[in-house]
């Protein structure tokens, strides 16, 4: 190109600023410095009104990083922001089973199967606690990246999903505590206790799900903020933490089945003991949840093109 | 050459009424159980606006750009800029139309998305780069690059609620300068930090596009768009309205920003109650016959505002480009405003250090509380005579000295 066909150029006027020739050129002559990378043609992203296709798998895989970075966001700065740090993840369930063996176990005799109560309840606490904890914070999860979501395109499910993936820590610390404790009221280590990782990633998938659900919802209606703690506390009683699914009478046991927690806590119990699984009861939870997990994708994918909107 | 962006018909609506968009979860019940079979058809759901009011923020717009071209998107408050790029950048779905992108897309619609004050400037620039779509990988390999282009070296392991807004932004901004997207949509953002980190960041710019990278940019600077675009684009009311090289959009924008003018316009937070009831430029004797000021003349300005809300307030003058470029403001001490609610000021700048020009002189009342909390604002046109030729190396201010040559 030379300096006479540069003259046509009709942004020619800017040329003063531009400190050298070579970004002169790079500005003006937008045919000569490209083409971009050689690999041809990226294939079109398209952008249209009016078009649910779903949650995007493809794509949700292809942002597994950033899900695990706003875990760990959410674990740092947790832990960063409290003075006791991780041993809150202790604390909690400690608390918790000390006054539910006051209470419901040497008060209100509440049977345990045969077991110390103490371990009966924590080893029910430690997925009730990590539920209502992975649940709360999800719901939550959306409304407060409010400045994430208006300034960046991601898939949003990674908010909701990641809350929960953060609460894993907190159960592993808590669980570290359990195996700490169970000497002491004579219980031995089993085999069993390696179901206690798919029981934890079961109850994560059921957490995510009611938090898929809960943390769209939240985005339009701020009702959820305070409808879910109060659900959370209903929702204690129907679920088998402080008693054993065989404290209700045979014929109603189903009801409290398609709780896909008690499946979960049942399992729970199980593994510390070293008993036998409910099999059967296990395939319910996690058929449960599949079911709830697929539906608040669907609804989760429905809401999300109006975040930004009304966030 | 194929278009790497191709936009047609793009519309997108918002709701306005009801203002904040919650919804109500009693009256959503009762639609969802008197109209089961309408979530279920998207058409009707996306009629469903109740009759509340609405407008389009951007109505019906094509365009293309082509590979390598920096699009300078400008236009006033409300012309759909942001909802344009926000469009673009899939944060936001359009009501209707179609874009295709060919290439990879990143958007930096703010400086610092996602950081964290708690966090060390190292898990910041992780954190950040991947929101803002890097690899892993890919941000360990540029990680020194980054810190070493916003200079924070010694301070990388420090929370960053401890940084400086200057540190903060070169961080930031540098995460994301270092992103090698296809396609980048960037929002204002340049518009921060000091002038040098401010002058680093544009040659970035270029240096990127020189690279082959795509660019569409919002801004309001109009120097930014005659030395960086390759080309602009005026939206006025969710429309194109002009298309083209750089200065004739600049010189489109410039008459659009005058016709604002022309009707008073009173922005900032106007929902309080209150006026600025007038405002009066009073000619002092160094002014031309025809209401001129001339460079290092003396400016009178008499105003009166009636604010009856407000016990206590302070006063500012602020001189702007014509399109509201600031130059400098004045603030006034705290004022108690009389029982009537109506406070006169005369006031008066010694002297103007301006160039010949149009400028507009704004007035308003802030909060005792916040400068920025602006109660009542309205400008005035001012014009100072030309002296001497237009030469835009002079720089912003007029300005004399005492020589003293031997």
């Amino acid at each position: 190109m030379n300096s006479a066909e540069r003259k046509l150029e009709p942004a020619d006027e800017i040329s003063q600023y531009v400190p050298d020739g070579s970004e002169k050129r790079a500005l003006h002559a937008v045919e000569d410095v490209l083409p971009l990378p050689a690999k041809g043609r990226s294939p079109a992203l398209i952008i249209e009104g009016n078009r649910w296709v779903g949650p995007d798998l493809r794509e949700l895989w292809a942002h597994r990083e950033l899900f695990l970075f706003l875990a760990w966001r959410d674990v740092k700065v947790r832990y960063k922001q409290t003075a006791l740090g991780a041993s809150w993840a202790i604390l909690q369930p400690l608390i918790s089973m000390v006054v539910f063996t006051m209470l419901f176990g040497r008060l209100a005799k509440v049977p345990s199967e045969g077991q110390p109560y103490a371990i009966f309840s924590y080893a029910g606490l430690l997925p009730w606690n990590f539920f209502t904890t992975a649940v709360t914070n999800s719901s939550n999860s959306l409304i407060s990246s409010t400045n994430l979501i208006t300034k960046v395109y991601f898939p949003r499910l990674l908010v909701p999903t990641a809350a929960v993936g953060a609460c894993l820590v907190d159960i592993a610390i808590a669980a570290l505590m359990l195996f700490a404790i169970m000497p002491f009221y004579g219980v031995g280590f089993h085999a069993s206790l390696l179901m206690l990782v798919p029981l934890v990633m079961l109850a994560a998938l059921t957490a995510a799900a009611l938090g898929i659900w809960t943390s769209a919802l939240n985005v339009k209606y701020r009702d959820i903020r305070y409808a879910l703690p109060f659900a959370i506390q209903m929702l204690m009683f129907l679920t088998p933490v402080i008693y054993p699914i065989s404290f209700l009478p045979e014929r109603w046991r189903w009801l409290l089945r398609l709780n896909p927690l008690s499946g979960i806590i049942e399992g729970f119990r199980n593994a510390v003991f070293g008993r036998p699984f409910n099999w059967t009861g296990l395939a319910i939870s996690a058929l449960v949840t599949l079911g709830l997990l697929v539906g608040a994708a669907l609804v989760f994918s429905r809401m999300e093109e109006e975040f930004a909107d009304v966030i | 050459m194929e278009p790497i962006i191709k936009v047609s018909g793009l519309s997108k609506r918002y709701r306005v009424g009801g203002g904040n968009g919650y919804g109500n979860l009693r009256e959503s019940i009762v639609r969802t159980v008197k109209a089961p079979l309408r979530l279920l058809n998207s058409r009707s759901r996306n009629n469903g606006f109740d009759g509340k009011a609405h407008f389009w923020a951007l109505k019906d717009v094509d365009f293309e750009v082509q590979p390598g071209e920096i699009l300078g998107l400008v236009g006033s408050n409300g012309a759909g800029k942001s909802t344009l790029l926000k469009v673009l950048s899939r944060i936001t779905r359009p009501t209707a139309g179609r874009v295709e992108l060919h290439g990879r897309v990143r958007s930096l619609l703010e400086v610092g998305t996602g950081f964290h004050p708690e966090l060390t400037g190292r898990e910041n620039v992780f954190l950040n780069g991947a929101i803002l779509g890097m690899r892993r990988s890919e941000t360990v390999r540029k990680f020194d690059e980054i810190v070493a282009f916003a200079e924070v070296e010694k301070f990388i392991d420090t929370p960053v609620k401890h940084y400086s807004s200057g540190m903060y932004v070169r961080l930031a901004f540098a995460v994301a300068a270092h992103l090698e997207p296809e396609i980048l949509l960037v929002d204002e953002v340049l518009a921060v930090g000091d002038i040098r980190f401010w002058q680093k960041s544009n040659d970035k710019m270029r240096q990127l596009n020189a690279q082959g990278m795509t660019i569409v940019l919002v801004t309001h600077n109009m120097w930014l768009i005659q030395t960086v675009c390759t080309r602009g684009m005026l939206l006025k009311n969710g429309k194109i309205d002009t298309e083209g090289r750089p200065q004739l959009v600049i010189d489109a924008y410039r008459r659009t920003a005058e016709e604002l003018r022309e009707q008073p316009t009173t922005s900032g937070n106007v929902d309080k109650e209150g006026a600025i009831e007038s405002v009066h430029l009073l000619p002092t004797e160094d002014w031309t016959a025809d209401g001129k000021a001339t460079p290092g003349s003396p400016m009178r300005l008499k105003f009166t505002a009636y604010i009856p809300s407000e016990p206590r307030v302070k006063l500012y003058i602020r001189i702007t480009s014509p399109d509201a470029i600031p130059f400098f403001t004045v603030y006034s001490e705290l004022v108690n405003v009389p029982s009537n609610g109506r406070l006169t000021c005369d006031a008066k700048i010694p002297r103007l250090m301006l160039h010949g020009g149009d400028y507009l002189v704004w007035v308003g009342v802030c909060s005792d509380r916040d400068q920025e909390d602006k109660l009542l604002q309205t400008n005035v046109p001012l014009k100072v005579s030309q002296t001497g030729a237009t030469n835009p190396e002079r720089g912003l201010f007029w300005n004399e000295a005492a020589w003293e040559i031997s």
